[in-house]
C-alpha cells in the first residue's frame, strides 16, 4: 500500500515552515544556512510528488538542478561564512549589519 | 532673351557665395571689385531681359518661368520661378543700377574698415534678396525676399555693432519689420485660404489674380490691411515708421541703397503687385490714402528740425514714400512707380552726397559743423545741389514731374489730402533748402570748436573717385528721369509701358489740360515758396534757431516716447517680475523643490534598510506569502 501524494506534500510543507521559521528566528549564520537546506528541499520533495502524481519525468529533472545549485550556494556561503570568521570572529547574522542605511 | 531672367539672380549670389568663402583672403579692394561686378553684371542681364521684354507685343508682356518646385503639401505647391513683366523689370532695373553704382561707391567709402569684405557679402546678399523679392512669381517666394533684404538690413545697420547705437539700431530696425512681417503672414494665409494657390499670375485657375472672385468685401479688405501692414513696417510709414531714422547708424552706402533707394521700396511695390486685391477693397484703399498722407506730412514737419545730416534725409525718405503710399492708395499705381524710380536717384544722390561730406568730414554728421563746404568738395556740391533740386521738384529736374503726377491724381482723388500733400511739398522744398544752406553755403563753422567742446575739424577733403562718379552718374539721372514720364509724350514712355500690368485697376484723374497746368504751376509756386523761405530763414551767420526747431518736431513728435510708454516700459516691468518673480521663486522653486522632495524621500526610505538579514528575509515571506494569498483568492472566487 502507497500513501497519497497530500501526505508528502503535507510533510513538504511542515518541512518548509520550519526551514522558514528557523530562517526568520536563528541568528547563527550556520543555522540559517541549515534551514535554507531545509526549504529547498522542501521544494524538492514536492517536486517528486507532483512527478509521481502526474506521471511527468520532469519534476524529478528539475530536483537535479535545485540539488547542483544548492551544493553550488553552500559552497559560496559557507566560503562567506569562513572568510567572515576569520575576519570578525562572529557568525551571528545580526553582527553583519554594514549594509544598514 | 527674357529667359536668362534666372541669371540676374544667379550673379549677386554668386558673388555672395564666392565671397564668403574667399572675401577675408582677397581683402581691401578686391573683394569690393568681385561685389561690384556681380551686380553690376545683374545690371546687364537686366537690361538684356528688359530690351527682350520690349520687343514682345504690349499685350505679351508677361512671362513665366518655372524653374523647380519648392515643395508641395496637400494642395499647396510651391514653385521657385520668376515673374517678369514691366512692373518687375522697372523695378529691376532700378535697382541693379542704383546697387551697382552704390557697390562702386563702397568700394572707396569702407576703404579700410576692419570688416571690408563682410560689408560686401551682406551687400550683395541684400541685392539678391530683394530681386528675388522682385522677381519671384509667388507670394512666399516674394516672402523669401522680403525677410532676406529684412535680415540684410540687419546685418548691415548693425555694421559697426562695437557702438551700441548701431547694435540697438539693428535691432530696432529688425523687431519694428517683424510687426510688419507679421502681417504679411497672416495676409498669406488668408489669400491662401481663400484662393487656394499663391501664384501671382499662372498656375491653377489663373493664381491669385484669378481667383479673386472667391474674395469677399470684408476678406479682401482684411487682406489688404494685412498686406498694408506689411508695407507700414518695410517701406517705414506710420504706425512703424521709428526705426528708418535710427538705421543711419548704419553705413552711408546703406543708408542710400537699402533705407533711400530699394527696400524701403518693397512695401509699394508689393501694393503694386497685388493693384488687383486693392481694386477689391475701397476702404483698404483709402485708408492706405491716409496713412500715406499722414507720413508724408508728419515726417516732413521732423524733417525740418533735424540737425544731423543723415536724419533730415531719412525722415525726407518716410515723407517721400509716404506720397507712393499716398499714390497707390489713389490707384495712381504708375505715378507711384515714377515717383519710386526717381526718388531712388535723387535720394541716392543726397545720401552718397551726405556719404562724400562725411568722409571728407572725418566723420562729422552735424548740420550745424559744416557750412561753406562749396568751397571744398565741387562735385559733392554740384551733384547733391541737383538731388536737392529734384527733391525739391524744382522744373525741369525729375522730382518736379513725379510728384507732380502724384498731386494731380490725388487732386482728382480727394481735395483734403491733396491740400495736406501739397503743404508737404512746400515742407520738402523748406527743409531741403535748410539743409542745403547749412552744409554747403554761407560761412565755415567746422574750423570752430563744437558745442560740446569738440575739437575744430580739419578742412574737408573732395572724395575719391570711386565715389564721384556714381554721384555724376545719379545726378544725371536725378536731372534729365523726367523724360521716362513726361505728361505730354504718351507714347514709348513709362506710363504705355506699364498700363498693361494695371489695366483696369488704375485711376485716372481725367484733368482737363487747363487744370494740368493750374497744378503745375501750383506745384512749382509750392516748392519756390519753400525755398525761398528756407533761404530767407536760415542765411545768416546764426545757425541755432530754437524757435524754428521746436522739441516736439526734434523728438520726432514724441512718438518713440509715446512707444516707449505703453511698450517699452511696461515690457520691461514684466521682464524684471519674470526675472525676480517667476524665475527665482517659481522656476528655481520647482527645481530646488524637486530636489528637497527627492531628498527627505530617500531619508524616510532609508530606515527600511536595517542591514539585518532576517528583515529582508521577512520581507520576502510576507511578500511570497501576499502573492499566494492574491493567487489562491483568484482561483476561489476568481
Amino acid at each position: 500500500m502507497s500513501l497519497s501524494g497530500a501526505w508528502y506534500l503535507g510533510l513538504a510543507a511542515i518541512v518548509f515552515t520550519i526551514g522558514a521559521i528557523g530562517l526568520l528566528v536563528r541568528r547563527n549564520v550556520l543555522i540559517m544556512f541549515m534551514c535554507i537546506e531545509l526549504m529547498l528541499n522542501a521544494a524538492n520533495l514536492t517536486f517528486v510528488t507532483f512527478a509521481r502524481m502526474l506521471h511527468d519525468i520532469g519534476g524529478q529533472a528539475v530536483v537535479f538542478f535545485v540539488l547542483v545549485v544548492a551544493a553550488a550556494e553552500v559552497v559560496v556561503g559557507l566560503g562567506i561564512v569562513v572568510t567572515n570568521f576569520r575576519r570578525r570572529a562572529t557568525t551571528v547574522a545580526d553582527d553583519l549589519d554594514s549594509l544598514k542605511g | 532673351m527674357v529667359n536668362v531672367a534666372y541669371l540676374m539672380l544667379l550673379l549677386p549670389l554668386a558673388g555672395f557665395l564666392f565671397l564668403v568663402a574667399f572675401g577675408r583672403r582677397i581683402g581691401d579692394p578686391v573683394a569690393g571689385w568681385v561685389g561690384t561686378v556681380a551686380v553690376g553684371g545683374a545690371f546687364v542681364v537686366a537690361c538684356i531681359v528688359l530690351a527682350g521684354l520690349i520687343n514682345m507685343p504690349a499685350d505679351h508682356r508677361v512671362v513665366v518661368h518655372t524653374y523647380f518646385t519648392w515643395f508641395s503639401s496637400g494642395g499647396l505647391s510651391v514653385p521657385v520661378g520668376t515673374l517678369v513683366d514691366p512692373l518687375s523689370m522697372t523695378m529691376c532695373m532700378f535697382v541693379t543700377g542704383v546697387s551697382a553704382l552704390i557697390h562702386l561707391y563702397s568700394i572707396g567709402y569702407m576703404k579700410g574698415d576692419r570688416d571690408y569684405s563682410k560689408f560686401f557679402i551682406y551687400l550683395n546678399l541684400f541685392v539678391f534678396s530683394m530681386l528675388l523679392l522682385v522677381l519671384g512669381n509667388n507670394l512666399l517666394l516674394t516672402f523669401v525676399g522680403w525677410e532676406g533684404v529684412g535680415v540684410c538690413s540687419y546685418w548691415l545697420v548693425a555694421f559697426w555693432f562695437q557702438k551700441d547705437s548701431a547694435a540697438s539700431a539693428g535691432k530696432k530696425a529688425f523687431i519694428y519689420n517683424r510687426i510688419g512681417d507679421a502681417g504679411f503672414l497672416l495676409a498669406i494665409f488668408l489669400i491662401f485660404e481663400k484662393t487656394g494657390t499663391l501664384q501671382y499670375e499662372s498656375g491653377p485657375g489663373g493664381g491669385i489674380f484669378g481667383q479673386l472672385s472667391h474674395l469677399g468685401g470684408g476678406t479682401a479688405t482684411a487682406a489688404v490691411l494685412l498686406l498694408f501692414l506689411a508695407a507700414t513696417g518695410k517701406s517705414a510709414q506710420i504706425p512703424l515708421f521709428n526705426w528708418l531714422p535710427d538705421a543711419m547708424e548704419g553705413p552711408t552706402p546703406v543708408s542710400a541703397l537699402i533705407h533711400a533707394a530699394t527696400m524701403v521700396t518693397a512695401g509699394v511695390y508689393l501694393l503694386c503687385r497685388m493693384n488687383p486685391l486693392l481694386h477689391l477693397s475701397t476702404p483698404g484703399a483709402e485708408v492706405i490714402a491716409v496713412i500715406g498722407c499722414a507720413t508724408a506730412f508728419v515726417a516732413a514737419t521732423i524733417a525740418c528740425a533735424q540737425q544731423d545730416i543723415k536724419k533730415v534725409l531719412a525722415f525726407s525718405t518716410v515723407s517721400q514714400i509716404g506720397y507712393m503710399i499716398l499714390a497707390v492708395g489713389t490707384g495712381a499705381y504708375i505715378a507711384a512707380i515714377f515717383l519710386m524710380v526717381m526718388h531712388a536717384f535723387y535720394k541716392g544722390v543726397l545720401f552718397l552726397g551726405a556719404g562724400s561730406v562725411i568722409h571728407g568730414l572725418e566723420d562729422e554728421q552735424d548740420l550745424k559743423r559744416m557750412g561753406a563746404l562749396r568751397r571744398y568738395m565741387k562735385w559733392t556740391t554740384v551733384t547733391f545741389t541737383i538731388g536737392f533740386l529734384a527733391i525739391a521738384g524744382i522744373p525741369p529736374l525729375s522730382g518736379f514731374w513725379a510728384k507732380g503726377d502724384v498731386l494731380d491724381n490725388v487732386f482728382a482723388h480727394n481735395k483734403v489730402l491733396w491740400a495736406i500733400a501739397l503743404f508737404t511739398a512746400v515742407l520738402t522744398a523748406y527743409y531741403m533748402s535748410r539743409l542745403e544752406v547749412l552744409a554747403f553755403g554761407g560761412e565755415p563753422r567746422f574750423d570752430k570748436p563744437g558745442p560740446h567742446g569738440e575739437p575744430a575739424l580739419h578742412a574737408p577733403h573732395e572724395s575719391p573717385w570711386v565715389m564721384r562718379l556714381p554721384l555724376v552718374v545719379l545726378a544725371f539721372f536725378a536731372f534729365f528721369g523726367g523724360v521716362l514720364d513726361l505728361p505730354w509724350v504718351h507714347t514709348h514712355n513709362l506710363e504705355s509701358w506699364l498700363t498693361p500690368v494695371f489695366a483696369g485697376t488704375l485711376y485716372h484723374d481725367n484733368l482737363s489740360g487747363a487744370s494740368e497746368w493750374a497744378l503745375a504751376l501750383t506745384d512749382i509756386a509750392a516748392a519756390l515758396i519753400g525755398v525761398i523761405v528756407a533761404v530767407w530763414l536760415w542765411r545768416g551767420a546764426e545757425v541755432d534757431k530754437p524757435t524754428l526747431e521746436p522739441q516736439f518736431l526734434q523728438r520726432v513728435w514724441y512718438w518713440d516716447d509715446f512707444y516707449d510708454t505703453i511698450i517699452g516700459r511696461p515690457s520691461q516691468r514684466l521682464a524684471t517680475f519674470c526675472a525676480w518673480v517667476v524665475d527665482v521663486r517659481v522656476i528655481d522653486g520647482a527645481v530646488n523643490g524637486s530636489a528637497h522632495l527627492v531628498k527627505v524621500t530617500g531619508s524616510a526610505a532609508r530606515k527600511l534598510q536595517t542591514g539585518y538579514a532576517r528583515n529582508y528575509a521577512l520581507g520576502i515571506a510576507i511578500g511570497l506569502a501576499l502573492i499566494i494569498a492574491f493567487m489562491l483568492s483568484r482561483t476561489w472566487w476568481g
